[in-house]
């Protein structure tokens, strides 16, 4: 063992170059990511073991959020996370994909620079600014333009009944989906530009209209990356905490109209860390963020799962 | 090779890892005095964290001590009750500030603490009800109702009872409440707690509490703003904020039964009649409260803001550089109060408040 180790170091005093230097440090960076994700993961989960010893389970079912009786259960918050993600996905998914494939197949070749910018530039406009834009424009826009000819013609569904007073669940859906669109389009566009152009080119040759093509060569083509663009926007979505924090409503009733106020998990985190000083209260926060990382990876996952599914399906069934 | 760059690798990472992980703070000390012995004056800062509230007051406090002191520094973080609680309880900082009295359990974990009000908060109901800008009246059991939503319209008997000469609309009332956690939301269950039996069983008093109706907002302007763009609306804000900005708020019924305005004034006259009850500054204050308190003009929604410092100081220069800032906070600094709009400490407030500041030690020896 001993000698081993000596020679060990033997060998490499004699053979120290630039390369091993290079090799170590970047070795060393990539090691740290996994490293720090390892710890958040620990910190969260040792952080949050007295709400899940008391709770256990039943935190993932109850709607019961009482700071003062300290009694803590995330169905609300859970429920509202994935109702305004899916939401924002629901709005944002054609709009990006009918950016996307504009800016790649039909724009002039003048516009595609400038506009392409102006949407990348959207995404890097901090999330406070769009929630006060929100709270200022947004909601009363929603509930004086939007909301009315909802409940005057869709009325009959659960959905659109009740009050709307501007701050709900649709209202956060809308903005989530307004700061998704920039990432899912840009990633759609980038995916749609590598479809090869002898794609094109022979569906254009068998009599293909433009958006036969499109949808025949081009589409087929690109859709595992424009499914992982779209995760990449629920993912940001299911984050996604000042905006919605903003103009969602912040309230803990779990309500099947769009109209009604609802919250997020992490929108209770932002809103109630800073002055939770019981234990547990603290706790069952953080439990709460454990379970969006939890919630985020397992999105991830399935993306993953579903993307080398779709992959094998395409080559299995062209080739 | 291979081996030995994976070996390094490791080193490196397990030299992060722990780095990480020791959070252990190896000495309670907190990187607050510089001290420079070449010159003649030592400069010293000192370190404070907490409530969000009473921030404004303190950076005025800081600016004017510092120009009767050029050497000493006061640095106030408005991190939050809570992160002023959990930093004193730690002792990274000098002093803590809290807009509610610590409760048994937190009393119980920060022993030697000593609780000082600095200032006086109130808190208002506002409202937002086109064409009466002024001068709805309402009682304690009147907005608890409306905060249950037992009480859904404007034209409630209730309402309208309390007010002869005002014709109210036939609206629903849309509830606005705070959505973080905060000293003012405190303040108001306190006092609704306090005033409504059913409020204190289905929701009880805390800076987040479970609210059975209505829409949050973050912070004062996220409440002011709900209101502002809800007509018929009802909130509740912190009395400098709504002042400030110009919001309708309404006179609250008391407890000798007459329906005050809050004003600077009548919260002071609230707290001078609460301050006999209080206890010493070192015993827990857990229970003080000065909703609904006695005589004729006193406004029913305030509180005391609270300085958190500990008994025992474990450096003399410091801790007697803090016991005189202490000193001069209640007495000079409540001159600068109400041009902020907080409510200057009453007389007899300020005569416990030293008799607190005495209880603070070097050693044994008292250090004012």
């Amino acid at each position: 063992m001993d000698r081993e180790h000596l020679s060990f170091f033997r060998i490499s005093r004699s053979k120290i170059s630039g390369d091993f230097i290079f090799e170590v440090v970047v070795g060393f960076f990539a090691l740290s990511i996994l490293i720090l994700a390892f710890l958040l993961f620990r910190e969260l989960f040792v952080e949050s073991g007295l709400s899940r010893n008391i709770f256990g389970l039943g935190f993932l079912t109850s709607s019961t959020w009482d700071p003062v009786k300290e009694v803590f259960g995330a169905l609300p918050f859970i429920f509202g996370t994935l109702v305004s993600s899916f939401l924002a996905l629901l709005i944002a998914v054609p709009f990006s994909l009918g950016i996307a494939i504009y800016l790649s197949e039909l724009a002039p070749e003048k516009l595609r620079t400038p506009l392409s910018f102006i949407i990348e530039l959207l995404a890097s406009i901090p999330s406070v600014i769009i929630g006060l834009w929100g709270i200022f424009i947004l909601a009363p826009f929603i509930r004086d333009y939007l909301a009315p000819p909802l409940s005057t013609y869709l009325g009959f569904l659960p959905l659109f009944q009740g009050p709307m007073y501007g701050p709900s669940m649709l209202t956060g859906g809308v903005i989530l989906a307004i700061m998704i669109i920039p990432i899912t389009s840009s990633v759609s566009r980038e995916v749609i530009m590598t479809v090869p152009t002898h794609q094109r080119e022979a569906a254009l040759a068998l009599g293909a209209t433009g958006w036969e093509t499109t949808q025949i060569a081009v589409l087929p083509y690109a859709r595992s990356g424009i499914f992982g663009a779209v995760i990449l926007g629920f993912g940001r979505a299911i984050g996604e905490t000042m905006a919605v924090t903003m103009v969602i409503g912040n309230s803990q009733k779990i309500s099947e109209s769009l109209f009604s106020p609802s919250n997020t998990m992490a929108s209770v985190i932002a809103n109630q860390f800073s002055e939770a000083t019981s234990n547990l209260h603290v706790s069952s926060l953080i439990e709460i963020g454990f379970l969006l990382l939890m919630i985020s990876i397992i999105i991830n996952i399935a993306a993953r799962i579903l993307v080398w599914k779709l992959l094998r399906v395409e080559s299995g069934g062209r080739a | 090779m291979n081996r030995l760059k994976i070996l390094i690798i490791f080193i490196l990472a397990g030299v992060l890892l722990a780095g990480c992980v020791n959070k252990q703070p190896t000495e309670v000390q907190p990187p607050t005095t510089t001290v420079q012995p070449t010159t003649a004056l030592q400069i010293v800062t000192l370190n404070g964290a907490g409530a969000t509230f009473p921030y404004p007051l303190l950076s005025k406090w800081s600016s004017e001590y510092n120009k009767i002191k050029p050497n000493i520094q006061i640095n106030y973080q408005s991190v939050g009750s809570g992160a002023g609680i959990k930093q004193i309880t730690e002792k990274t900082v000098d002093f803590g500030a809290s807009d509610a009295p610590l409760t048994e359990n937190e009393f119980a974990n920060l022993s030697g603490i000593l609780q000082i009000p600095e200032s006086i908060g109130a808190v208002v109901v506002a409202y937002n009800l086109p064409g009466i800008e002024k001068g709805v009246n309402l009682s304690g059991d009147v907005v608890a109702n409306i905060f249950l939503g037992k009480i859904t319209k404007w034209n409630d008997p209730k309402i309208v009872s309390l007010n002869p000469g005002i014709k109210f609309p036939e609206k629903d009332i849309i509830v606005a409440e705070r959505s973080d956690g905060s000293g003012t939301t405190f303040v108001f269950t306190d006092y609704l707690s306090t005033v409504s039996p059913d409020w204190k069983s289905k929701v009880g008093k805390g800076k987040s509490v479970s609210w059975p109706v209505g829409l949050g907002g973050k912070g004062n302007e996220g409440v002011a703003g709900l209101l502002s763009q809800n007509p018929y609306s009802i909130g509740y804000i912190e009395l400098a904020y709504a002042k400030l900005q110009n919001i309708s708020y309404a006179y609250i019924k008391n407890k000798a039964g007459n329906f005050i305005e809050p004003t600077l004034e009548t919260t002071a006259s609230a707290a001078a009649g609460a301050v006999p009850t209080l206890p010493a500054g070192d015993a827990s204050w857990s229970s003080v409260s000065i909703v609904d308190a006695a005589g004729d003009n006193s406004y029913p929604i305030g509180s005391f803001t609270y300085f958190l410092v500990y008994k025992d100081q474990t450096d003399q220069t410091k801790g007697k550089i803090l016991a005189e800032y202490l000193w001069w906070a209640v007495h000079d600094g409540q001159k600068y109060s109400s041009d902020l709009l907080y409510v200057p400490l009453p007389n007899n407030d300020i005569s416990l408040n030293e008799k607190t500041i005495r209880l603070m030690n070097y050693n044994g020896q008292p250090l004012i």
